[in-house]
């Protein structure tokens, strides 16, 4: 696989470290009613898609930053990617 | 029809004319007790216990493709006990009991063969971590044997010793653990509970679940709609998609398993080996091409196929191990779709909707669970009580705190 990064082009997906689903940016309120329900379902439970599924790679052996990559998980294909900093920038949470 | 030497022997002087179907090729019911989704080797244990052990009827397996054609048909067949934690050992060794006693049940040759299992130690840290995993292991029931490095060497001398990073310094010896021949659990199964009246009905998907009320009705599927007391769901990698129908998120994530198979050989390793300095377990098969594997790709992945990455590291940590396997050649590989759960153990469990049950989370470790498995899922089907074995797989157990966390890896799917 191959990621496009926005800064440096395409890279070998084996550069990067893997997290998981992009709403792992989402952190709850700690302060909220319901935070430890919410803590619960951030940290344990996942749509785990088949199809397009946002997800959070860390280009561990490059510039060290997070990508946000939109891939399908039935065929690998790789259909954009985005600097996770400027997406949260730009609006904050991903979906 | 009982199998047996004396049969084959009639058969070969007959012209092989009186052999029938292991199974019979059944169409849907309106309605039944209990339907299991997914004819994997779980699905089909479970069908089996539940009319063999439990005495229930009216059952039907639903299997999307054909039976054996998911994970059972895919993994490297290798069970084993070998399990640290008192919520895994317990079960792990109740279903190594279960395959001992496998192929007089099911009067099916499944070829378990009891080969022996040896995970090698490079340091004194992992000694020391082996020794105290044997100690479980055998405080629940199971063997465990510490090698010295003489010891290992006494059984496979054609390993790489003297890596200077990862010497061999010795390794854990599980001698009951060994392999199955996988397709023949799924066949032996199938048709077992065929015969107690099972129906398995292949080329049938559950597309949807019809619940009322909080309470599950029956499931539609490609073969039209199909009524039930109890669903129970075992569908390995597609647990997420599945039980999205009926409204549910689930602790897990579903990834890619590749596996390698080399061209035969002579017969060079006995046992099973696998390595503690990188990822790589290798055995012989009895045709003789060596079975081995590695990590899982990583990623969140349906696609049933991996990527040249981990080929690379998985051959490179063999070749590391055992020099000798830089002249074979390579065969075939070929991928499964795990359902890595976030704690790395799975669930048999009850699920907020009355009447649907759910089997699911076994990562790469499900093969060897499976009798197991079907027997735990058919005994809550049958007594609405968890089995003696399965108490801890639970679905609540990350908000009660009760996780089962073997490699401490903490809920990362891809570290499991
Ligand atoms: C490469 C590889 C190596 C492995 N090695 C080992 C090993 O050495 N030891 C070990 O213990 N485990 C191993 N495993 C893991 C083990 O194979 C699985 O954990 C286990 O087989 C899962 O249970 P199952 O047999 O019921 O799954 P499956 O055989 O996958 O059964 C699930 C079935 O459900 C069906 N299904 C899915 N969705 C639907 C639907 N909507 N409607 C109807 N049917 C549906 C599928 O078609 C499939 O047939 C390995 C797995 C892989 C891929």
């Amino acid at each position: 696989m191959l990621i496009n990064h926005p800064l440096l082009g395409p890279r070998d997906a084996s550069e990067f470290t893997y997290l998981g689903d992009a709403s792992l940016m989402n952190r709850p309120d700690w302060q909220a009613e319901n935070a430890v329900q919410a803590f619960h379902d951030y940290l344990y439970l996942r749509d785990n898609p088949a199809g397009l599924h946002r997800e959070l790679w860390f280009h561990e052996q490059g510039d060290r930053s997070w990508l946000l990559v939109t891939r399908n998980t039935l065929t690998h294909e790789i259909v954009s990617v985005e600097m996770a900093s400027e997406t949260r920038r730009s609006g904050g949470a991903a979906q | 029809m009982r199998y047996s030497g004396f049969r084959v022997i009639k058969e070969a002087l007959t012209g092989h004319k009186g052999w029938r179907p292991t199974w019979r090729d059944a169409a849907p019911q309106p309605d039944y007790d209990f339907v299991i989704i997914g004819g994997g080797g779980h699905g089909l244990a479970t069908a089996y216990y539940l009319a063999k052990q439990f005495g229930q009827k009216q059952i039907a397996v639903l299997e999307k493709g054909w039976i054996g054609g998911g994970n059972v048909g895919r993994n490297t067949t290798i069970v084993r006990s070998n399990y640290m934690l008192d919520g895994n050992e317990p079960f792990y060794e109740f279903s190594l009991k279960l395959w001992e006693g496998l192929e007089q049940e099911l009067n099916y040759n499944a070829m378990v063969s009891q080969r022996g299992i040896l995970n090698l130690y490079h340091t004194d840290g992992q000694r020391d971590a082996f020794r105290r995993r044997g100690n479980a292991m055998i405080l629940n029931g199971s063997d465990a044997e510490l090698l010295d490095a003489e010891g290992v060497r006494a059984m496979y001398p054609f390993l790489n010793f003297e890596n200077a990073r990862f010497p061999i310094r010795g390794g854990l010896l599980h001698r009951r653990g060994g392999t199955v021949r996988h397709d023949a659990v799924a066949w032996g199964y199938a048709r077992g509970a065929d015969q107690h009246g099972v129906d398995i009905i292949q080329n049938c998907e559950v597309t949807g679940f019809r619940i009322e009320n909080g309470k599950v009705l029956g499931v539609e599927t490609s073969r039209g709609y199909i009524g039930a007391k109890k669903v129970a769901a075992s569908v390995a990698g597609s647990s997420s998609r599945l039980m999205a129908l009926a409204g549910m998120r689930l602790p897990m994530e579903s990834h890619v398993l590749q596996a390698f198979v080399s061209e035969g050989l002579k017969p060079t390793i006995p046992g099973v080996i696998t390595y503690g300095a990188g990822h790589f377990y290798c055995s012989q098969s009895d045709k003789g091409g060596l079975v081995f594997g590695g990590d899982i790709d990583g990623y969140n992945s349906y696609a049933q196929r991996g990527n040249l990455p981990v080929v690379e590291d998985v051959v490179e940590s063999g070749v590391s191990l055992i020099p000798a396997l830089g002249r074979v050649r390579l065969l075939r590989s070929w991928g499964g779709i795990m359902d890595m759960s976030m704690d790395g153990s799975p669930f048999i469990d009850k699920t907020h909707i009355e009447g649907l049950y759910f089997n699911g989370g076994w990562c790469y470790g499900g093969f060897k669970a499976t009798p197991a498995a079907g027997w735990c899922l058919a005994h809550l089907l049958s007594t609405d009580r968890s089995h003696e074995t399965a108490q801890a797989y639970r679905l609540d157990r990350f908000q009660t705190g009760h996780m089962i966390d073997e490699k401490g890896q903490g809920a990362q799917p891809n570290l499991h």
